[in-house]
């Protein structure tokens, strides 16, 4: 058993980001997630493993210092909050026509604009659709508990490798701040320059050596033909992922007449909503999508065939919710519950939303 | 005094190595240049490559080029390379150099790059005192996108968004950002050159080399300006071009040292 500590989500990301040996970590401060990089700057990564960590001048700034560190194999993680999240989506875009591998996480925030410091879940759209300009997507884990904190970061990272592509941790403030039990893992020993240099020589840009040919990092190609041949070897890796990297949680939906559908935070809700329901015999799951994207289709096909109607569940005025209508398309009432601006709806909230949107409707 | 018969001598007692005064660094792709004929940027590549091979430094060498007329610049340098977002070069060469501090790293960028939208990258870069290379080309205008003012277009100068000459008034004044660079504590050697006479292109191989000599010993951010024309985009011959740089951009953008704090 591994070491178990009281933490905040943001600092179990924090030490997590050490014990998964990564290189570097690049950043600048925002609410509800400053707390990364101080653990971090307290927790002397440098002396620990010899991870890089520096406050970059801005979001831009540190999303390209990602591009620069990430192109040369080696494992490097951001994170911010919404706004911030906004400014590095022309580093995300780059990142992901170029194929580099690296870890953003975003603390979401409620929003337009500055929004609020409170959580919310309004960044799905932007996370999950791409969020910058053109044809691509990252992969996206959605903890709901510190301990997911923890454990989605090496997780994250060797997906990203796998694919060579941004892959995104979408929390929120809620699991960002609050605290609970977690387990830490065993640290995982940073790559040697040969590990590298052997598993990723073939793309990586760490010098020319006389063996090999030159090694372009690069998102432009003004030849439509070869453009469209990369986008569509793009295509190729998220149809993969939508194969191989499903990732959801189903509790209480063997006997379910209704089906909540809700993550990060929000799935924390639901779970205590279909116990309060279920003591009102209402039989209800919930189904908890933990990759966002690959989003988890074919269980919800399946459920669809079994329960009278879903709710969905979503600090946001009803995003998510589009992918589940996608899913069961169109065959059982899918309907959207959520509170925003900052605002948390209570287990009791949720049942009450069941019954008038759902089960009365 | 006897003429010289050249057409007696034999080829073979010509071709010699002996004799080879110069030739195309090996660091050259056999890709052909994408610059217009007369642009100083084909000469600051094959500086940067020759610099780069004098040195046996290729191999652990790391270039990006910017978005600009450069932005192919990886299509012409046998090393490996990474293409940056406009204006961004300096925080991927942070990253790079950060993580892989035995590596050479240089962003190779154009004025609107470099001097408008990736003003603070390159200030708070040069401040951090990354130990890289910058080499920067000032021509004054938007050569890629098709003429337009750049930060560092002069006083008057046309160009497509500036038709009847820059006014200071309306667009603000040319940017001596090199000056603002010289500033900084973080950076070691900054140097303005230019490369469109023989003696000039010899004087900025001599800085490009002591830019990456700085970067060898760790001393910090080592910059390179380039004054440099576009005949294209100012609607000149190459000719012309040349002695335009020489009456109106040199006296506004002098050529020499700004700081050099020695090499060990």
């Amino acid at each position: 058993m591994g070491e178990i500590l009281l933490m905040k989500g943001n600092e179990a990301l924090a030490e997590a980001i050490i014990r998964a040996g990564a290189d570097a970590y690049f950043g600048y401060p925002i609410t509800p997630q400053s707390e990364v990089m101080e653990y971090l700057a307290a927790a002397k990564p440098e002396e620990r493993t010899g991870m890089v960590l520096l406050q970059a001048e801005s979001e831009l700034a540190a999303i390209n210092m990602l591009y620069g560190a990430g192109a040369t194999g080696k494992k490097v993680i951001t994170s911010s909050s919404s706004p911030g999240i906004s400014l590095m989506q022309e580093g995300i875009s780059y990142m992901a026509g170029a194929e580099i591998p690296a870890v953003i996480v975003n603390v979401v925030r409620g929003g337009p604009g500055l929004g609020t410091i409170q959580p919310a879940q309004s960044d799905y759209f932007q996370a999950t659709k791409g969020g910058g300009h053109g044809d691509y997507h990252l992969l996206v884990l959605a903890p709901n508990s510190v301990q997911e904190m923890a454990d989605f970061v090496p997780l994250a990272f060797d997906l990203a490798f796998k694919y060579r592509n941004p892959v995104m941790i979408l929390s929120d403030g809620l699991i960002g701040q609050m605290m609970e039990k977690v387990e830490l893992f065993d640290p995982i020993p940073r790559w040697t320059d040969e590990y590298i240099r052997e598993h990723h020589g073939s793309w990586a840009t760490i010098g020319k050596t006389p063996d090999r040919e030159r090694n372009i990092i690069t998102s432009l190609d003004l030849v439509p033909e070869r453009m469209e041949k990369h986008n569509l070897h793009l295509k190729e890796k998220y149809d993969q992922m939508e194969r191989e990297e499903v990732r959801y949680e189903e509790i209480s939906t063997e006997d379910a007449e209704y089906l909540f559908v809700a993550y990060g935070s929000s799935s924390r809700i639901a779970m205590k909503a279909v116990k309060l329901a279920r003591e009102e015999g209402i039989k209800v799951g919930l189904l908890r999508p933990i990759t966002l994207f690959p989003f988890p289709k074919k269980p919800l096909e399946r459920l669809a065939d079994q329960v009278k109607g879903i709710l969905t569940v979503e600090l946001s005025l009803g995003q998510m919710v589009e992918d589940v209508k996608l899913a069961v398309n169109c065959r059982i009432p899918v309907e959207h519950y959520g509170r925003v601006g900052g605002m948390i709806p209570t287990p009791e909230e949720v049942v009450e939303a069941l019954k008038t949107k759902i089960i009365n409707r | 005094m006897a003429k010289v018969k050249h057409h007696n001598i034999p080829l073979d007692q010509i071709i010699k190595p002996e004799n080879i005064v110069f030739k195309r660094t090996k660091l050259f792709t056999d890709n052909v240049l994408s610059y217009c004929p007369g642009c100083g940027h084909g000469v600051a590549h094959r500086l940067i490559l020759e610099v780069l091979e004098e040195m046996g430094i290729a191999d652990k060498t790391i270039g990006i080029a910017p978005v600009g007329c450069s932005v192919l610049a990886y299509e012409f340098m046998d090393i490996d390379m990474q293409e940056a977002a406009h204006g961004r070069a300096p925080a991927l060469a942070t990253g790079i150099k950060r993580t892989n501090p035995d590596k050479f790293v240089f962003a190779y960028q154009g004025d609107g790059d470099l001097a408008a939208i990736g003003t603070a990258e390159t200030i708070h870069t040069a401040n951090r005192g990354e130990n890289i290379t910058v080499i920067f080309i000032n021509n004054g205008i938007y050569g890629m996108t098709g003429g337009q003012m750049a930060p560092t277009t002069i006083y008057g100068m046309k160009t497509s968004t500036t038709p009847y000459g820059r006014d200071p008034k309306q667009m603000g004044h040319p940017l001596k950002i090199t000056e603002i660079v010289a500033q900084l504590p973080g950076t070691c050697y900054v140097t303005r050159q230019a490369v469109h006479t023989p003696a000039l292109v010899r004087k900025a191989k001599k800085a490009i080399r002591k830019a990456f000599e700085y970067q060898k010993q760790n001393k910090g951010l080592s910059f390179v300006e380039i004054v440099s024309n576009c005949n294209s985009g100012w609607k000149m011959t190459p000719v012309q071009a040349v002695k335009w740089l020489e009456e109106n951009m040199l006296p506004y953008y002098p050529l020499g040292d700004l700081k050099d704090i020695g090499l060990d």
